[in-house]
C-alpha cells in the first residue's frame, strides 16, 4: 500500500534538500563575491539562479503531480502544501543572491568605502537560517523551525546596525554616498533572505503542526 | 468540532450493538446536528451501516441483534415505545444499490403517501412532483411517469429512491454509499442534491469515498473495530486529524 505514493515523497524530499543546497552554495558565492571582490563567484550565483528558477518549476510539477494523483490528506496534504509554499521563498532567495552578486560585480573595481563587518555577520546568520530551515522540514524538527523564527531578530538587528553605520560614513565623507548605498542594498537583500527563511520555516511549522502563525489555514 | 449553532437532531448516549456474541457498536456517543451533513467512514466491517441501520430501527429483524443505550430524535427514545412506521417516516434511507420498486416512476414515489393514508389523486400528483423536482430528476422523469422506475439509467434510479425517500417528508435522511455504484457524473449530481437537500433536511451518510466526505460534508465520524474513533468539523478531520489511527487510515497506511 502507498508505496509508489511513499516513492513520491520520497522524491520530494530529495529535490527540495537540492533546491536547498543551491540556494545555499548561491549565497555563499555572492558573499565571497563580495567579500574577496572575486567577480567570478558573483557570475556563479547568478548563474545558479537559473538552476534555481528550474528546480522550482520541477518541485512544483511535482507537488501539482501529486495533489492530482493522490489527492493528499492529513500530514501528506500538509507536507505538499507547504512544499509548495516553501519553494516560493527559496526561489526569492536565489533571485537576492544574484542581486547581491551583481552588486558586487561593480563593487570589486575598487577599493571598499569600509571595511566589511557586520555584513559578513549577517550573511553567516542567514546562510544559517536558509540551511536550517530546510533541514528542520527534511528531519520534521519543529525545535528548529522555530529556532530559525527566533534568529530573524538578530538578522534584523544587524541590517540596523549595518544602516547606522553607513549613516556615520556618510556624515564623515559624502563621497562614500554612492558605495554607500549599495552597500545597504546588499545589507536589505541578507535582512529579505532572513524574512524568506522565517516564512520556510513557517511552512515547516505547518507542515507539522497544522498550523500556521497567519492564523488558521485549513 | 462540529458547528454548535444547529442542534443536535438525533443523538444516541452510550449506544451497544450486539449481533449474537458479536459486539458490533461499542459505547456509540454522538451528536447529528440538524440540517448538516454527517459522513461516517471507516474500514469494511467497522460498524458504520450497522450504526446507520439502528438510527431507523432496521436492525430489529436481525436476529440476535440486541441493542442498548439510548437513540434519542428531537430528544425522544426511538428505541421506547416509538411508533415504528411514524420513525421510518422521519427518518428515511437510501440504499448503496438503487432498488426502485418494479413499478412506475409515479407509483414509486406516491407509494410512501399512499401508505400513509393520502389518495387523493390531485395531492398525489402534486406530492411526486414535488418530491421528484426536489431530487432533481423532474425534469428528466416528467414525460415518462407511467413508464417503468427500472427503465432509467443508475444514476437516475438512485434519485428515483431519493425521491420516494422524500415523498414522505422525513425530518433526516440515512445514505448508505449512495453513489458507489455510480459514474462520477451521476455522483456529482447526487453531491449537489445533497448539498441542496440539507437546507429542508438532516443528512446522515456512509461513504467509503474520503473525498466525498470531503467535498460534501461538515462533520465526519471515523469508525474502527465498532467504535468512534474521531469525530469532528471535516476539514479538521481531513487535515490535522488527532488520532494516529484516523490518519493512518485516511492517508491509506491501512484499512
Amino acid at each position: 500500500m502507498r508505496n509508489r505514493f511513499e516513492t513520491q515523497l520520497e522524491e520530494l524530499n530529495t529535490e527540495l534538500i537540492l533546491m536547498g543546497g543551491l540556494i545555499e552554495a548561491s549565497i555563499s558565492s555572492a558573499v565571497k563575491a563580495l567579500i574577496e571582490q572575486d567577480k567570478e563567484q558573483a557570475q556563479k550565483a547568478i548563474l545558479a539562479d537559473v538552476e534555481i528558477d528550474e528546480k522550482e518549476k520541477e518541485i512544483e510539477s511535482l507537488c501539482l503531480k501529486l495533489l492530482l494523483q493522490q489527492q493528499p490528506v492529513a500530514r501528506d496534504l500538509r507536507l505538499i502544501s507547504a512544499a509548495l509554499k516553501m519553494i516560493t521563498d527559496m526561489e526569492r532567495i536565489g533571485d537576492q543572491a544574484a542581486d547581491i552578486s551583481e552588486i558586487a560585480i561593480y563593487l570589486s573595481d575598487g577599493p571598499h568605502v569600509k571595511k566589511l563587518e557586520t555584513i559578513p555577520e549577517m550573511a553567516k546568520a542567514t546562510i544559517k537560517m536558509v540551511s536550517d530551515s530546510i533541514d528542520a522540514f527534511v528531519r520534521k524538527d519543529l525545535v528548529l523551525a522555530e529556532a530559525v523564527i527566533d534568529a530573524d531578530d538578530i538578522v534584523d538587528e544587524l541590517f540596523l546596525t549595518v544602516k547606522n553605520d553607513l549613516i556615520a560614513l556618510i556624515h564623515g565623507n559624502a563621497e562614500t554616498g554612492g558605495q554607500a548605498l549599495d552597500l545597504l542594498m546588499i545589507a536589505k537583500y541578507f535582512e529579505r533572505i532572513g524574512d524568506h527563511a522565517v516564512n520556510i520555516a513557517e511552512w515547516v511549522s505547518f507542515s507539522i503542526t497544522g498550523e500556521h502563525k497567519s492564523g488558521r489555514v485549513l | 468540532m462540529s458547528n454548535n449553532l444547529n442542534r443536535e437532531k438525533m443523538k444516541t448516549t452510550n449506544l451497544d450493538v450486539h449481533y449474537g456474541d458479536f459486539q458490533a457498536l461499542k459505547n456509540i456517543n454522538i451528536a447529528l446536528p440538524q440540517n448538516e451533513i454527517t459522513a461516517f467512514i471507516g474500514p469494511s466491517g467497522c460498524g458504520k451501516s450497522t450504526f446507520l441501520k439502528t438510527l431507523n430501527r432496521m436492525n430489529d429483524l436481525v436476529e440476535g441483534c440486541r441493542i442498548t443505550g439510548e437513540v434519542l430524535l428531537d430528544g425522544e427514545n426511538i428505541y421506547k415505545g416509538m411508533d415504528i412506521n411514524l420513525l421510518r417516516k422521519r427518518v428515511g434511507m437510501v440504499f448503496q444499490k438503487p432498488n426502485p420498486f418494479p413499478m412506475s416512476i409515479y407509483d414509486n414515489i406516491a407509494y410512501g403517501p399512499r401508505t400513509h393514508g393520502v389518495s387523493s389523486k390531485l395531492k398525489l400528483d402534486e406530492i411526486v412532483e414535488e418530491a421528484l423536482r426536489s431530487a432533481a430528476i423532474w425534469e428528466e422523469a416528467k414525460d415518462r411517469l407511467k413508464k417503468s422506475a427500472l427503465s432509467l439509467s443508475g444514476g437516475q434510479q438512485q434519485r428515483i429512491c431519493i425521491a420516494r425517500a422524500l415523498a414522505v417528508k422525513p425530518e433526516i435522511l440515512l445514505m448508505d454509499e449512495p453513489t458507489s455504484a455510480l459514474d462520477p457524473i451521476s455522483t456529482a449530481k447526487i453531491e449537489d442534491l445533497v448539498l441542496e437537500l440539507k437546507k429542508d433536511y438532516t443528512i446522515i451518510m456512509v461513504t467509503h469515498n474520503m473525498q466525498q466526505a470531503a467535498r460534501v460534508s461538515d462533520n465526519t465520524a471515523f469508525f474502527l473495530l465498532g467504535e468512534i474513533v474521531e469525530y469532528g468539523d471535516t476539514e479538521t478531520l481531513f487535515s490535522i486529524p488527532k488520532d494516529k489511527r484516523t490518519e493512518d487510515y485516511i492517508t491509506g497506511r491501512f484499512g
